[in-house]
């Protein structure tokens, strides 16, 4: 155990033994609860640990079953990977605690909590792995948990949604596949690093142009592109708010990975094509998502579109292709990831508290659930990027990095919709907290203090984010340095 | 409706043996030869299946006493296991090691660590399958 | 065989369009069905033709087929499977509560469940 090579699969292997474990505790909710809560921490902090061992010896990265490097399935681990690992098992973890006090025993006897933990393992496989095939692998494992996680309960409105919600991935991944198909069709290997060597040498013909749309296609429905995004409302609408966090923080955010991983490693040589269409696109993203984030009168859906607005701006930063705009768009990613997790904690609880998440129906809450509020207020306005809190820098960055390319009219958009943003959050807050109040419906007091504290920890996380971004300045720009230079990402799993 | 079925029982009873022993076959097969867990572990959940289309749910229930959760992560962890063994030796994870035993009645035989993962893999499928045809087939 | 085996992919994907494009939830899980088979036979024919040669490489043996995309076919068809099995359970319990398989009566929206 002197050098630890096998480090940085611990964050995928952990939550996969836990959730195996919790398979013969069907019934235990305790010893469910305790575990996964267990395993989280034990996945966390070899999480850190990998972090700090990337920082030291930069990349990180292992060829399963010693089979020479592009033969066998790679796992790299950057400084972008690895952050977004950690943050993923952040989140789950407070949402895991979340569910404590909200999910409802029904759900947890019924593999709630193995589901989330096979997901997270698809996730961070997803964010780890280095062999585009096995991206899919793990894409499927997440799919699959998710899938689960979004059926289960097995309401009517569930059950029609995830009918939709999983045709659209089973279409999705099948065109996966055919990229995939045509990928190694021209080039010959499946191993991320080796393909970008071999479509350097070949230079980018038309033919990779053509399947770097259909990685765009593939995973922008994954990630909610326009204008493949019109699945996600509805579908993340149906499954209870701990779920809907999940899938809110973590589940696009895979997508989003997969475009920039793409685009910053294989699709390199055309980016006057590429890359304007990414920038295009993630302009339209942004308006389609800032229209529906005014339209809706539902918590639910105010937030979702948020989302949209928020995958948007990355990829927006990630088309700039130079150094402000993809650092910024790595901070907003883990910012949004934060962010958008501790939002629809919070709106879980307006729910749970006026027993409706339809926003004409609610009013005067400050008086009663004052800390809420705030919470919510502070939320909200990281959120916005209102300075110094967690969503300014990245904005700002990305703002720069457009600038720097001369994409003024994208500058001027991304600007406006982070007015968009201000207004649909404070929209929620002056209806809900405002105004005179409504007759609430006869709730417990103590889910509602349990509920209250990861919410109020993972805003005060964000908060910590925003205020702390001089600290992390040199993990960003590790991170930013790999995707500017692949030869970095190269040079370390081609290393024999 | 009461169905005339005992020809279909009476061949059940043989034919699932010889299926079963089969699957035994091709799993152990694997690895030099096409064959290995998921297969064998198909090829078994076959012989189950056959046995629920002759008798019913609750004979077979009765005959075979399982709970198929608990095998499916039973197999998960074997297989997770044998992968997870060479972070012991901090090797890459998966990495495999065989070597040739002089076993009585075998011969020469080569072990492999891959045959456990195997193993997992054969109890994973017959687990989640059988598990998913109780699910459907119990609620009717 | 190249071109035979493009127009049996054309011919499947068609197919699975086709029902996919169809009201009854039971035909379109039949067309994501018929849509992975064509996707994977699309990975065998893009991975080349071997012939009739096994995919074995040791010294001496010149003539031999991709291993790969078998192995990647595999993987794939497990997973298929995994899933078509899950969104079959998965239709039969909402046609249970439904009582329609007829995805334009499936519509919904947040006021009207």
């Amino acid at each position: 155990m002197t050098s630890m090579i096998n480090l940085l699969l611990f964050p995928i292997i952990l939550p996969f033994f836990f959730a195996i474990v919790l398979l013969f505790f069907k019934e235990n909710i305790r010893v469910q609860r305790s575990l996964t809560v267990i395993g989280l921490l034990a996945a966390l902090t070899s999480s850190l640990f990998l972090i700090s061992k990337v920082k030291a010896d930069g990349v990180q990265a292992i060829t399963l079953g010693s089979w020479p490097a592009p033969f066998g399935i790679s796992m790299v681990s950057d400084m972008f990977s690895a952050l977004l690992v950690t943050t993923t098992i952040i989140i789950t973890l407070f949402v895991v605690v979340y569910s404590f006090s909200s999910i409802g025993k029904e759900r947890e006897r019924f593999f709630y909590y193995p589901a989330i933990l096979f997901m997270i393992t698809g996730v961070n496989g997803a964010f780890t792995t280095g062999d585009i095939f096995n991206m899919f692998v793990f894409f499927e494992v997440l799919l699959i948990a998710s899938y689960l996680l979004i059926v289960l309960g097995g309401e009517k409105r569930q059950l029609r949604e995830s009918i939709k919600y999983i045709l659209v991935n089973v279409i999705s991944s099948a065109l996966f596949v055919i990229t995939v198909a045509y990928l190694y069709s021209v080039i010959g290997t499946l191993n991320m690093a080796d393909i970008s060597v071999k479509i350097a040498e070949i230079g980018q013909p038309g033919i990779i142009t053509v399947i770097a749309v259909l990685f765009l296609i593939v995973f922008g429905v994954k990630g909610s592109l326009f204008p493949l995004y019109f699945w996600l409302p509805g579908s993340y609408a149906a499954p209870p708010i701990p779920v809907l966090a999940l899938f809110g923080a973590l589940l696009t955010k895979v997508g989003v990975y997969a475009i920039i991983r793409t685009y910053t490693l294989f699709f390199v040589h055309d980016i006057g094509f590429t890359h304007e269409l990414l920038l295009v696109l993630s302009i339209l993203t942004i308006i389609a998502g800032c229209i529906g984030a005014l339209a809706y009168f539902d918590l639910k859906q105010i937030i979702i579109y948020n989302i949209v607005i928020a995958i948007g701006v990355i990829l927006f930063g990630v088309s700039q292709m130079n150094e402000s705009g993809l650092s910024g768009a790595i901070f907003y990613l883990v910012h949004d990831m934060l962010i958008k997790g501790a939002l629809f904690l919070l709106i879980g609880i307006i729910i749970y508290v006026t027993g409706t998440s339809n926003l004409r129906k609610m009013g005067g809450l400050m008086k009663t659930h004052a800390p809420l509020g705030w919470v919510y207020l502070i939320a909200a306005f990281g959120l916005a990027g209102i300075p110094p809190l967690s969503g300014f820098v990245g904005k700002m960055l990305i703002v720069k990095g457009a600038f720097e390319a001369g994409n003024v009219v994208g500058s001027i958009i991304i600007l406006a919709s982070s007015l968009v943003v201000l207004l649909s959050v404070m929209r929620i807050f002056i209806y809900a907290f405002w105004g005179k109040p409504v007759e609430l419906p006869k709730t417990d007091r103590r889910p509602y203090r349990s509920m209250m504290i990861p919410s109020v920890v993972l805003v005060v996380l964000s908060v910590l984010y925003g205020v702390g971004t001089e600290w992390l300045i040199p993990y960003m720009s590790d991170a930013t340095d790999v995707l500017l230079q692949p030869s970095i990402y190269i040079d370390a799993v081609l290393k024999e | 409706m009461k169905t005339n079925d005992v020809i279909l029982q009476t061949t059940t009873k043989v034919v699932f043996f010889i299926i079963f022993l089969f699957s035994i076959h091709i799993f152990f097969a694997g690895h030099y030869s096409p064959g290995g867990g998921f297969v064998g572990g198909l090829l078994t959940t076959g012989a189950i299946v056959l046995l629920l289309l002759a008798f019913d749910l609750k004979t077979v229930q009765k005959a075979l006493p399982f709970n198929f959760t608990i095998m499916t992560g039973i197999g998960l962890l074997l297989a997770l296991g044998t992968a997870s063994g060479s972070i012991f030796f901090d090797v890459p994870f998966f990495t495999h090691a065989f070597s040739h035993f002089n076993l009585p009645l075998f011969g020469e035989t080569s072990l492999h660590t891959a045959m456990i993962f195997d193993a997992g893999v054969y109890l994973v499928v017959v687990g989640a399958a059988i598990t998913m045809i109780q699910t459907i087939g119990g609620d009717t | 065989m190249e071109l035979l085996m493009a127009i049996v992919i054309g011919i499947l994907f068609m197919a699975a369009v086709y029902l996919i494009l169809s009201r009854s939830l039971l035909k379109i899980i039949l067309g994501t069905g018929l849509l992975s088979h064509g996707a994977h036979l699309l990975i065998l024919t893009m991975g080349g033709l071997g012939g009739t040669s096994p995919p074995v490489l040791a010294d001496g043996v010149t003539d031999y087929a991709d291993p790969l995309p078998q192995a990647l076919i595999l993987t794939a068809i497990v997973i298929s499977f995994g899933v078509t099995a899950f969104i079959l359970v998965l239709a039969y319990r909402t046609y249970a509560e439904h009582k329609t398989d007829d995805m334009n009566l499936m519509r919904g929206d947040d006021e009207h469940d």
